[in-house]
């Protein structure tokens, strides 16, 4: 794979910046969400809070569903594939979706390996809880990392306590030399060369950006202010009372994301958000975020 | 000389360090007041529908047609869309800063993004640069007053009229600073501006 194709999809990652991606399951909503001003939108059958609600395997969405979609916003379309399962990935690459989520929201089909994405030409974002996770799924082709969070819960704990760890454990390397750095990739479980380059940047290789839990202007400013990039919105636009109102105030508020009283403004009049729940409550294996390595 | 990026979405931080590399200050404008505190303006690639959604809100459209008569921009990509006269959609308002029309994502999905080779003249010279195309949009139609810069398969790609410079594609991506360089360090603009201030 030429270092050039890895660069033209790092790219598109790089004009997602400042912006917001928000999950779709029809095209009326994809046409809310590209009025309101977001950057992109991830097509799926059902959004996290659905499939939480619903169980049952959730695999890629239909193909149809997607191609409706394309047809019928001009921004990018991304969509999602179970962890590992390349097959889904080669499908959506045949229909041109322009980003691939390799996403712990479907059901895994593969709980040993990710999907090898250096072979695609179509660029994949995957979900981290901390960066060694991160970092296998750079070694692996990924050209975005987005937290995991806990998707379809509304809480944006999980996603604080993922960015806050990507973070601080980015710092740590920074402070550290060469022998250090061999010892905190065994201990990372990562690349040595991405944790030199990563030591050597004081940042990922590639965009960074939050997901899971987002269900505010609040939540988005609060995830900018602590270094991401961009945010996802799963399920707080479509599972709330206003979503054109909440996803227009979401996008004002990534971009004016450390001005608070532009974002007391922002924030008025948005009727209620989703509604949600508290992780103690979420049983373990329930977890979205355990899904994947 | 403080080189101003908009800041309202997309890919400001690889300009930034263009804009430093040729020793100048940059800063990131995201209140339309703050345009008094610079000399020339980068519009960076993004979404034109985001970037029209957001410039509309916070008021930007007249004080950069106003920035635009005395001072120089640099649109990428989506800058570009927005420095154009025309664009082949409804979502999008254009500035009309240059006599161009744009088509969007005329190159295709992200697929067909890609890297080439291209020729560029400038300032009576041709230097060959990489060129990065992200889902990039096509000059359709291009005023009399309108230099070509480059062209990718015979269509313009790389357009300068006077001041102005607007790419469909991303040199802050391959650290090429020639554009940057010819907007922004150029002698004959320093001096207008300079006289401009005075009156």
């Amino acid at each position: 794979m030429s270092k050039s194709n890895f660069e033209v999809k790092v790219g598109l990652a790089e004009m997602l910046k400042g912006g917001v991606i928000m999950d779709v399951m029809n095209p009326e909503q994809a046409r809310i969400a590209e009025d309101a001003g977001a950057v992109a939108v991830m097509a799926l059958e059902r959004i996290p809070a659905l499939i939480r609600e619903e169980g049952g395997i959730s695999r890629m969405s239909d193909p149809e569903m997607i191609k409706d979609i394309q047809k019928e916003v001009s921004i990018p379309v991304m969509a999602k594939v179970r962890i590992g399962h390349f097959a889904e990935a080669q499908i959506l690459e045949a229909l041109e979706v322009d980003f691939i989520d390799e996403s712990e929201v479907l059901t895994p089909a593969d709980e040993h390996n990710h999907v090898w994405k250096h072979d695609f030409k179509v660029p994949f974002v995957c979900g981290c809880r901390d960066l060694g996770e991160a970092l296998r799924r750079i070694g692996e082709g990924a050209s975005m990392i987005r937290t995991k969070g806990e998707a379809g819960s509304g809480n944006i704990v999980e996603a604080v306590r993922h960015m806050r760890k990507v973070t601080s454990q980015i710092k740590e390397l920074t402070t550290m030399g060469n022998d250090a750095l061999m010892a905190q990739a065994k201990e990372l479980g990562a690349p040595f060369s991405l944790v030199q380059q990563v030591a050597k940047l004081g940042k990922l290789p590639v965009p960074n950006f939050a997901a899971g839990g987002i269900a505010t202007p609040a939540d988005a400013s609060l995830m900018m202010q602590l270094g991401a990039e961009t945010v996802f919105v799963g399920s707080g636009i479509f599972m709330s009372e206003d979503p054109a109102s909440r996803a227009n105030a979401i996008v004002e508020a990534v971009t004016y994301y450390d001005d608070p009283d532009k974002l007391a403004n922002i924030s008025h009049g948005l009727k209620k958000a989703m509604d949600g729940i508290d992780i103690a409550k979420i049983p373990e294996e329930e977890r979205l975020q355990e899904r994947g390595w | 000389m403080k080189i101003g990026i908009l800041a309202l979405q997309g890919d400001v931080e690889k300009h930034s360090h263009i804009i430093s590399d040729l020793g100048l200050e940059s800063m990131f404008v995201r209140y339309s007041d703050e345009l008094n505190e610079v000399d020339g303006l980068i519009i960076p690639g993004g979404e034109s529908t985001t970037l029209t959604k957001l410039m509309n809100k916070s008021h930007f459209h007249k004080p950069i047609k106003k920035f635009a008569e005395k001072h120089p921009i640099l649109g990428t990509c989506a800058g570009m869309i927005m420095m154009s006269k025309n664009v082949n959609h409804h979502l999008v308002s254009p500035l009309g800063i240059m006599d161009i029309d744009v088509d969007r994502n005329a190159y295709g999905r992200q697929v067909h993004s890609f890297v080439d080779k291209l020729p560029v003249r400038l300032n009576g010279d041709t230097k060959t640069i990489a060129a990065t195309f992200i889902r990039a949009p096509k000059i359709t139609n291009i005023g009399k007053n309108v230099e070509i810069l480059a062209e990718f398969n015979n269509e313009p790609c790389a357009v300068k009229q006077g001041q102005h410079i607007a790419l469909s594609f991303h040199p802050e991506l391959n650290n090429i600073t020639l554009f940057h360089k010819a907007a922004f360090c150029n002698k004959g603009s320093l001096k207008q501006r300079e006289s401009s201030y005075a009156a």
